[in-house]
């Protein structure tokens, strides 16, 4: 039994070092509790309050989809609404879900449509037993084929063609798109938009679960092609490795990013990031569950048949101001 | 199989003296990394010659570093699979080590130092908890690994939720010792025109230290004891339960390491990602020469496999190749350094 005793003595240790740090004076949550969510419970608006699955193909753990079920959550909480979350990046085990929620009798789903082929179906047999549907956030191309009415989201390759633009005009010469999940349609997208307007455009792949690998793989690019001369990425942490990356292998590239986090918004504020563009997921779930809660409630109809645009929204030196807070709070 | 196993390891056990003489040559090709150093100078070979990028003194050390982070878990994995088990939490465990250093001294607003220190004692308790169950239930490491590999996945989810509000850690790099933490973790060494990242010297001390623990201790000869026959190891005296245990623990220690890294070169942790890189860990064991049955390996060898990986991955890119192709150049160079690996080894058993 020496391991428990070694463990013990560890443990010992620990408690010491805790006793003998002294607390940090700077940083830390205990600077940070001014901003508290302020979101007081409001009263459900109308008498009955609905059930509405959200079914997404997130990838567990991911901060982009936080902000989405935020926006999710935000909505459910003003209207009363009981909101049941399942995700799974798998198209066909969404979709089960989506068959789930409907067994369940939900009042209404929304739904990413990352994976047209498998989810969409599912979406329109959600419809067939009289369950209203909305997509969000992917899918932008297809979801009016399976009978889904309303759609709020980024159009991918409009967002690419306006970075490729902005990229144009600022008189780049060679860029690099870096998607970070290789298969992905929406990511896709976005590169073969900024290639349209961009011009010169190559396109990198990274593996964005492993973020020491997205810095070398990144950094062997920059030191294999010096002619780049700017970076696209595709989600906020992508970004500030980055920064690192350029940093170690001494390119003068500019980087320009899709989506915001905190870290993102201060490198904006500070200049190292040129733009992002911002689909603005909070707003994505907030509306996806908002449309709802006013379809099941009020019969409307957001968009008139068209997609709603949460996107792109250009974040840059401008405007960033106010938005290094909201990126904090987890709503921008 | 372990009668074999055992006079392959040049150990300084007695009964070496009593085995027939080898020729030198035919002691360096008995080697179980040897054949994956033969596949790794082919494959820089390789790249040196198409790739014009790969050959300067910066390529070098971004090669060295996606390698030393492959390596510095590779080798407690290549260890644990010599001592006959796996581990398949330890991807996942990297991650949970990272959170726990950055959410403890986050919400505590302590030194970070201190939130090391926790995620430290977190680490080789996971180790420990692996090492006792598979000891204990006698289930073959391999589900008991995997089941801590999914409840770290949900921890690292629903703590970091609970205790952050959102699935990533703030950033800590405002907080007091982070700059003394990232010098020891994530700092880089300028060796004249070489910028070395930190990780490549700490992978190269732990692979020292794993060599002389294998090669020149008495825990070494267990290791390889417990990996051959369990039964007979323990039937001569070997403490198996501890050597096990301990051999988890180094896995856990190294796992930590890395997390530790990870959070200071990027100063703030997504809770979803390391998912899939254990594999990458037994990846390079094995092309290291590691037998996926136990009892045979060593240290060098998975430093030489996490090398293979590393100018793989980072070749490809050097070269500029068709990025939609990158998985298959992978695969495809993965499995020509297991082919040279393997011929090798035959080549040897031939000799010897």
């Amino acid at each position: 039994m020496r391991i428990s005793k070694t463990l013990r003595l560890a443990a010992l240790g620990v408690v010491g070092a805790m006793a003998l740090a002294a607390c940090s004076s700077s940083g830390g949550a205990q600077e940070n509790t001014s901003n508290d969510d302020g979101t007081a419970a409001a009263p459900a608006a109308g008498g009955k309050s609905y059930t509405i699955a959200m079914v997404t193909h997130e990838q567990a753990g991911d901060s982009f989809w936080d902000k989405i079920r935020a926006g999710a959550e935000a909505s459910a909480k003003a209207h009363g609404i009981d909101l049941k979350y399942s995700n799974d990046p798998d198209g066909a085990k969404q979709a089960t879900l989506i068959q789930n929620a409907v067994d369940s009798k939900v009042d209404g789903i929304a739904t990413t449509m990352a994976t047209p082929d498998s989810v969409g179906p599912a979406a329109q047999a959600a419809i067939a037993a009289g369950i209203p549907v909305v997509a969000f956030n992917s899918g932008i191309s297809d979801y009016s084929k399976y009978g889904v009415t309303m759609y709020f989201g980024s159009d991918e390759d409009l967002a690419g063609q306006t970075v490729g633009e902005k990229i144009k005009a600022e008189g780049g010469t060679k860029t690099l798109c870096v998607i970070q999940a290789q298969g992905s349609v929406a990511l896709d997208a976005r590169c073969n938009g900024v290639t349209k307007t961009a011009g010169n455009t190559e396109v990198l792949y990274v593996n964005g679960e492993d973020l020491t690998s997205v810095q070398s793989t990144l950094q062997a690019k920059l030191q294999q092609d010096t002619a780049i001369s700017d970076i696209v990425t595709l989600g906020a942490p992508i970004a500030m490795t980055a920064l690192q990356a350029k940093a170690d292998a001494g390119s003068q590239a500019k980087i320009i990013t899709f989506d915001l986090n905190a870290d993102a918004a201060q490198a904006i504020q500070d200049g190292k990031i040129e733009f992002s563009v911002d689909q603005q997921p909070y707003v994505q779930g907030y509306m996806a569950v908002t449309a709802l809660w006013l379809n099941l409630s009020n019969g409307n109809d957001i968009g008139g048949g068209k997609p709603v645009l949460t996107g792109p929204s250009i974040v840059d030196s401008s405007n960033i101001g106010p938005i290094v807070q909201y990126a904090k709070n987890n709503t921008r | 199989m372990s009668t074999t196993v055992a006079t392959k390891n040049p150990s300084p056990a007695p009964s070496a003296a009593q085995r027939p003489r080898r020729s030198l040559l035919g002691q360096v090709l008995a080697r179980p990394e040897l054949g994956a150093a033969a596949a790794a100078i082919v494959i820089a070979l390789f790249f040196l010659a198409s790739a014009p990028a790969f050959r300067s003194l910066a390529a070098v050390s971004t090669v060295l570093y996606a390698s030393s982070t492959i390596g510095i878990v590779a080798v407690g994995v290549a260890l644990l699979m010599i001592g006959g088990e796996f581990d398949l939490s330890s991807g996942v465990a990297v991650t949970t080590s990272a959170l726990t250093a950055a959410i403890t001294s986050y919400q505590l607003s302590l030194n970070v130092w201190v939130g090391v220190l926790v995620s430290l004692v977190v680490a080789l308790a996971i180790g420990f908890v692996n090492g006792w169950l598979v000891m204990r239930t006698g289930i073959p490491s391999f589900l008991v690994t995997l089941s801590t590999f999914f409840v770290l996945q949900g921890v690292n989810l629903g703590v970091t939720k609970l205790l952050t509000g959102t699935v990533a850690t703030a950033n800590i790099s405002d907080m007091d010792g982070f700059a003394s933490a990232r010098a020891v973790f994530a700092g880089t060494l300028s060796l004249g025109p070489l910028n070395l990242k930190i990780t490549v010297l700490w992978w190269a001390v732990f692979t020292v230290v794993a060599t002389w623990v294998l090669l020149r201790t008495r825990v070494g000869n267990w290791i390889f004891a417990v990996g051959g026959n369990q039964a007979s190891a323990r039937a001569v005296g070997v403490p198996v339960r501890k050597v096990k245990i301990g051999l988890f623990m180094g896995v856990a220690f190294l796992a930590w390491f890395l997390g530790m890294h990870l959070l200071f070169a990027f100063s703030t942790v997504q809770s979803g990602v390391g998912v899939g890189n254990e594999f990458v860990y037994i990846i390079a064991a094995v092309v290291g020469g590691a037998l996926l049955t136990g009892g045979y390996g060593s240290a060098v060898g998975s430093a030489i496999g996490a090398i293979i990986f590393g100018m793989t991955t980072q070749g490809i890119v050097y070269a500029g190749w068709d990025p939609n192709w990158f998985k298959t150049f992978l695969g495809v160079m993965l499995l020509l350094a297991v082919l040279v690996n393997l011929y090798i080894k035959n080549v040897a058993a031939r000799r010897v």
